[in-house]
């Protein structure tokens, strides 16, 4: 494996693990607003009890990823930086916003209200601005002239494909959320909740994975370079649809471990991130070497070669500090019953 | 580097405007977020030693506090941080090749206070006392790891090192020699020393202000009382610290970044026996400092500890090598607030600890509630000093800031955009802070525990 394809690599994983933690994140947000009026099915604080202790952490993703980019890829941060100023600032307006009022909520009740309804609708909003730097990096949007590259706004939003991309992310977080959240409320023994997440996100399901063929069907059109190379990688994305339809089944499946209980909500999870997992895999790798058609490729945004190797050895050093860290926090506030299922204080 | 400069200083005047109100406003809550964990953390140590549950009360409280403060100080970082790559692209692409291991390492730092301040905050009743004290040692642990990192890169932007530029390409890359540049351990104890002191200057007064409030409630004037004392403790330790730290900042600006300590001083002609300039304002067309008052030989005595010693004066460099000439305020006015705060914690200490008053006179008391305000000010116009005095550069005599501003235009509309943002967070946050603290009143808590 080259410098450039570990680089790329450690990079793709950091964004997978922020779509998928920032999904559930957000998508939490979202269903805390729906199901505010219903106090009885404790759907709004399950959602909380999860949002509270973990969007700092999700947070800390976001700067990763442009911490790796630029120190990976600095070639590519010229002109990523130029044409995504306006993009990158919406989606940075709306994330403070969303964080500051989480933390107001928790320590000033009053507040409660407005903060369900921001981070509600900024759930969707973010997701829909994020997903937009996919679509960018396929080139037809950028117009450069006179060595100046800018960002077509006007052609961005008349695409179909920026539509299909923006369908997708927003089914997609509704989605996982939903299915994360039936396997927290399954947990918590709260059966009410549970029904309920479920069944959204048997509604949802097939909403996203019909956005995912729109991507493709709009694709062959307006980047076609990158839809060749993802159907000659079709084993990747027929594995991916398989799981899709495992994780459906599981929803079905009697329960292992209680009587009556409907659906392995865990093997769900298991299998949809795996499924995500498997199509970005796809796209990426057809992507590649690009990081923005056709101008930045991954060999001509590399760093240089000794930063890249010092970078490394911190990268080591690093996760095996931070490693029983994760442990340790996802042992607080995902295993342990006494927080997951009790309510707070 | 090899691009033009397609627009003029219209454009990079906006982009650094947009750039300076989103730091202003984040290193408010940075430094408080540096600050006051160290505040907490000596609570903590304190009730550990004495085993007064006034202490612990005060650590419960001010980890509310300090909660609400990082809801904005993690979120402002976050802009911060993309925003470099937003508007300084030319900039940021150097620092990915040449300076990248702070960025990558403080991301490390971040993580061990974003995990452990979760862990402090929302697991604090099902974990033990001793993981308290350690995710707290933690999270100061980070904050200010975090501080000293990214003041690392400002350090590089002045001394930078570790790469050459040749025919517009970067060669010669050494990231760890980058990384211990020579202005590296000098500038990055001057913020943490400096973040500590004003964390400890706030604490104390909120503090005096509150015992002003509370004249006549014993009880009240007890707790508050020990958090002042706290406070003027470790605020003037930490004065001291920064002040001495200073002078070694000064004396590395003589050495490495001769024009910056020249427009800092208004020092035009090179010469032996310079003067130090305290106050006034620098005049361009006279080449003097109008109405400062000038101590002869002091100006050469510190930059080299010795009276003959040459300081270089700005018209040793050409003009539009000059750093604005406004630097000169803000560099008084740091140090001016310096020196005021070293003053003031040496006065209470002699009252207290010399004269053997217990009680502390209405004016000192009025002069410790200014001290939080005024150390902040302080760090504002330090930081404003470092970045302006360092200007046309961004990258010292390597990359002008307007070879590194973004390409795309329309920047008015992001500041006013950006700039509401913070308006509202800032007046949000000092309403949730007011709607805790008064659901939440000392007196309920100390009644409790008495």
């Amino acid at each position: 494996m080259t410098d450039e394809l570990i680089a790329i690599s450690i990079l793709w994983g950091f964004i997978f693990i922020y779509a998928v933690m920032a999904t559930m994140d957000f998508g939490a947000g979202f269903w805390s607003m729906v199901y505010i009026n219903r106090p009885q099915t404790k759907a709004t604080k399950i959602a909380n009890r999860y949002l509270s202790p973990t969007w700092e952490v999700t947070n800390v993703f976001i700067v990763a990823i442009v911490v790796a980019l630029v120190s990976f890829f600095p070639g590519a941060t010229f002109m990523l930086g130029t044409i995504l100023l306006i993009p990158g600032s919406i989606i940075l307006l709306l994330l403070t916003v969303r964080s500051a009022f989480l933390v107001f909520s928790h320590v000033a009740p009053k507040y409660e209200k407005v903060l369900v309804y921001i981070s509600g609708i900024s759930g969707l909003l973010i997701p829909a601005f994020l997903i937009s730097v996919l679509p960018i990096t396929h080139g037809s949007f950028v117009e450069t002239m006179n060595g100046v590259s800018r960002l077509r706004l006007d052609r961005l939003f008349t695409s179909p494909h920026e539509y299909a991309f923006i369908a997708f992310a927003i089914t997609s977080t509704l989605f996982l959320s939903s299915l994360l959240l039936a396997d927290y409320s399954n947990e918590a023994n709260e059966i009410e909740a549970y029904t309920i997440y479920r069944r959204d996100a048997l509604i949802i399901g097939p909403f996203a994975l019909l956005s995912s063929i729109l991507i493709m069907v709009t694709m062959r059109n307006e980047a076609r370079w990158l839809y060749d190379g993802m159907i000659a990688r079709w084993p990747w994305l027929a594995a991916s649809v398989m799981l899709f339809l495992l994780a459906g089944g599981a929803l079905f499946l009697p329960s292992w471990k209680k009587k009556n209980g409907r659906g392995m909500p865990r093997l769900a999870v298991v299998a949809i991130v795996l499924q995500y997992f498997c199509a970005s895999y796809a796209y990426g790798k057809a992507h590649l070497p690009y990081m923005i058609y056709p101008n930045v490729t991954i060999e001509s945004g590399f760093t240089h070669p000794n930063t890249f190797r010092a970078l490394f050895v911190t990268y080591i050093v690093g996760f095996a500090i931070l490693f029983p860290g994760f442990i340790y926090f996802w042992r607080l506030f995902m295993k342990d019953r006494r927080y997951v299922a009790n309510d707070e204080k | 580097m090899e691009r033009d400069e397609h627009f003029g200083m219209d454009h990079v005047l906006t982009a650094r405007t947009l750039f300076g109100t989103t730091m202003a406003f984040h290193i408010i809550f940075a430094t408080l977020g540096v600050g006051i964990p160290l505040m907490i953390l000596f609570a903590e140590l304190l009730y550990q030693k004495t085993k007064d549950n006034d202490y612990a009360l005060m650590a419960n409280r001010w980890t509310k506090a300090l909660a609400i403060l990082l809801g904005v100080a993690i979120p402002s970082g976050t802009i911060a941080g993309v925003q470099l790559s937003l508007l300084w692209p030319g900039f940021m692409e150097v620092v990915g090749k040449v300076m990248a291991l702070p960025f990558q390492i403080e991301i490390y730092a971040f993580f061990v206070e974003a995990l452990f301040l979760s862990i402090y905050v929302y697991a604090a009743d099902r974990i033990s006392p001793t993981m308290r004290i350690i995710s707290l040692t933690l999270v100061a642990i980070g904050a200010a790891a975090s501080a000293i990192l990214i003041t690392n890169v400002h350090a590089f932007e002045g001394t930078p090192t570790g790469f050459r530029i040749e025919n517009g390409q970067i060669v010669d890359v050494n990231p760890w020699e980058a990384f211990f540049n020579p202005s590296f351990a000098v500038t990055a104890t001057h913020v943490v020393l400096s973040a500590y002191m004003t964390g400890a200057f706030t604490i104390a007064s909120i503090a005096a202000y509150h015992m002003l409030k509370n004249r006549h409630h014993e009880r009240i004037q007890l707790f508050h009382k020990k958090a002042l004392m706290l406070g003027l403790t470790v605020g003037g330790v930490f004065s001291l610290l920064t002040a001495i730290n200073g002078h070694e900042s000064a004396q590395l600006l003589h050495e490495y970044q001769p024009e910056k300590l020249a427009a800092a001083e208004g020092l035009f002609e090179t010469q032996s026996h310079a003067p130090l300039v305290i106050g006034g304002f620098t005049d361009r067309e006279t080449q003097t400092v109008k109405w400062g008052i000038e101590i002869p030989w002091l100006l050469s005595f510190l930059a080299g500890n010795r009276f003959d010693t040459v300081v270089v004066g700005l018209n040793d460099f050409p003009e539009e090598w000059w750093p604005p000439l406004f630097v000169h305020t803000l560099f008084n006015a740091m140090v001016g607030i310096g020196m005021f705060l070293l003053l003031l914690s040496i006065v209470g200490f002699v009252w207290h600890r010399i004269r053997k008053q217990h009680i502390f006179p209405n004016w000192f008391m009025w002069t410790v509630v200014t001290a939080g305000p005024l150390a902040l000010l302080g760090i504002e116009f330090g930081w404003i000093f470092a970045c302006t005095g360092r200007q046309p550069w961004v990258i010292y005599r390597m990359m002008t800031t307007a070879e590194a501003v973004t390409q795309s235009t329309n920047l008015g509309t992001l500041f006013l955009l950006f700039t509401s943002i913070y308006v509202f967070l800032l007046i949000a946050v000092v309403l949730v802070l007011r709607s805790y603290f008064r659901r939440h009143p000392i007196e309920q808590h100390l009644s409790t525990h008495m």
